[in-house]
């Protein structure tokens, strides 16, 4: 289990120190919140409508810009083999890694979509809400990310390719995280009721995602 | 032509969208086979043959 | 089961099979096109676009058949490693990817004359379109690996990713749909479906299912084709550099 935590905090140090990574996801999601209302016109009960698909659309695309890193760098410079090698088992060194990229990106993004909500109007009372469900649906957004990461490991082009497999694989994400938000600014539908879905989605790929990811890594290595 | 009410137009284009679609696939299959088939052909009057079944498989 | 696992079993096989499927296709389609045109009845509320169902519907149930194929297909490669079920999987998604067009296609021109619009965000629909993003993320996988093997393997583990998730996908946007546009939504197939309509529609969906294996045969045969010159390819240039490593 020490493996397994000095892994973690090697990953966010690493991430810290390069600091560009961070600095993108964040920017790029200041920027398209920012550039949405000029779009979308300056009513703000039109964006206090859409405010929580919104910011939620925006924190998918912004964390799918950084989901490459998970493995990319690693794998460059070899050390992800030495990792593989090494005792800790593969799905460890998966889950270890989501959970670098969930503190250094999707808790990040998490944390400042209330400010950016404050741009779109979105009603106060929602605030938590929305932090809580972001910082648990980013959790599934990162494992499940570590799988589509991991497939496209080493093919250059990846960009595309990544969203494309990934981006449908994050719909009950993103519906049961807006459902969630909009239960609370809206009603009538229970907000529990969604927000223990998101949080089974996330339990479920905390489980099963390393496994497909450490195989996908395991032929990437054979 | 028999009539097909005001919506003709629309089971038309579905019926040629699926036609369509389909003989794109049919005619890319009937061409594939061959291109590969003719490369295989020419390899064998080359005198380059498969050793084995096993060769041509998957591993 | 050992027997099916050799290509070249397989491809004496199919030789024989593949004819007979074709033309038990062209009869099919025959008759069902002959039903669904001349002896199936307007619907009393569709009209006469029922006579989309009769392809929208075959070209939908192949598009879902088409996944659990490749599914199986890939629990074949990983679990098994059988050298067949990596060819069935990579010939089996183009092929479920035009019948996901289809079906979307011809839904959407249904749904103009029906709904009143080409596009509704019904959860049918929206899976559905899902399900086709999956299909080319699938090919554009196996597309961006050049070593074969391994995008078998690799796309074998999205399909498998993609089995597991599609579920959920299909629960949450049938939860999304009931959540933000309750009735709104008329539900295709609504009215309980009299025996001039179904008959017709078995038929095509018998003919479509007939057509897809046809299809896929083919396309197994012709991978298997290339596989071998694929192999063919690295013999030849073995036999080339054999003589200058002599010298």
């Amino acid at each position: 289990m020490s493996g397994f935590k000095s892994l973690v905090a090697r990953d966010i140090r690493l991430a810290l120190r390069e600091g560009g990574a961070i600095g993108t996801a964040l920017g790029f999601y200041l920027i398209v919140i920012a550039i949405l209302p000029l779009g979308l016109g300056p009513d703000l009960n039109l964006l206090a409508r859409i405010a929580p698909g919104v910011l939620w659309v925006a924190l998918l695309l912004s964390a799918l810009l950084s989901l490459d890193r998970i493995f990319l760098n690693d794998f460059e410079d070899g050390s992800l083999e030495v990792m593989i090698i090494g005792p800790l088992p593969l799905e460890l060194i998966v889950a270890a890694k989501s959970i670098a990229h969930w503190i250094t990106t999707g808790v990040p993004l998490a944390l400042i979509a209330p400010v950016l909500g404050l741009l779109l109007n979105l009603d106060i009372n929602a605030f938590g809400v929305l932090v809580l469900t972001m910082l648990v649906g980013t959790l599934g957004v990162s494992f499940i990310g570590a799988i589509g990461a991991a497939l496209t490991l080493g093919l250059g082009r990846g960009g595309l390719l990544l969203s494309l497999i990934i981006l449908p694989l994050y719909v009950p994400i993103l519906i049961f995280g807006v459902g969630s938000v909009m239960a609370v600014i809206v009603g009538p539908s229970s907000f529990t009721a969604s927000f223990m879905i998101l949080c089974a989605i996330s339990l479920a790929a905390i489980v099963l995602a390393p496994w497909a990811a450490g195989a996908a890594l395991r032929m990437k290595f054979q | 032509m028999m009539d097909l009410g005001p919506h003709a137009a629309f089971i038309w284009m579905s019926y040629g969208v699926v036609i369509g679609g389909l003989a794109a696939l049919v005619l890319w299959l009937i061409h594939d086979g061959r291109k590969q088939q003719a490369v295989l052909d020419d390899f064998e009057a080359r005198g380059i043959t498969r050793r084995s079944a096993q060769s041509g498989g998957t591993e | 089961m050992l027997r099916f696992a050799n290509p070249t079993w397989f491809m004496n096989f199919s030789a024989r099979l593949l004819p007979w499927l074709v033309g038990l296709t062209a009869l099919l389609f025959a008759i069902g096109l002959y039903m669904s045109f001349f002896t199936a009845p307007p619907d009393y509320q569709q009209g006469e676009t029922v006579r989309i169902m009769f392809i929208h519907v075959p070209s939908a149930w192949l598009a879902m058949m088409c996944y659990g194929l490749i599914a199986v297909s890939s629990i074949g490669l990983l679990v098994w490693r059988h050298p067949l079920a990596d060819v069935s999987a990579k010939a089996a998604a183009p092929i479920g990817a035009v019948f996901t067009f289809t079906a979307l296609v011809t839904g959407s021109l249904w749904g103009k004359p029906m709904w009143g619009t080409y596009w509704v965000w019904d959860a049918r629909l929206t899976s559905v379109l899902i399900l086709f993003f999956l299909y080319l993320g699938l090919i554009a996988l196996r597309n961006a690996i050049d070593d074969e093997v391994q995008a078998g393997k690799l796309s074998a583990i999205l399909a498998l990713v993609g089995t597991v998730i599609l579920p959920i996908i299909k629960f949450s946007v049938n939860w999304w749909n009931t959540l933000h546009q309750p009735a709104s939504v008329m539900r295709m197939g609504g009215s309980t479906l009299h025996s001039s309509i179904l008959y017709p529609l078995l038929v095509m969906a018998v003919a479509f299912t007939v057509l897809f294996f046809a299809l896929h045969m083919k396309a197994m045969r012709n991978e298997i084709l290339r596989r071998r010159v694929a192999a063919l390819r690295i013999t030849q240039v073995d036999e080339a550099m054999t003589p200058q490593a002599a010298e």
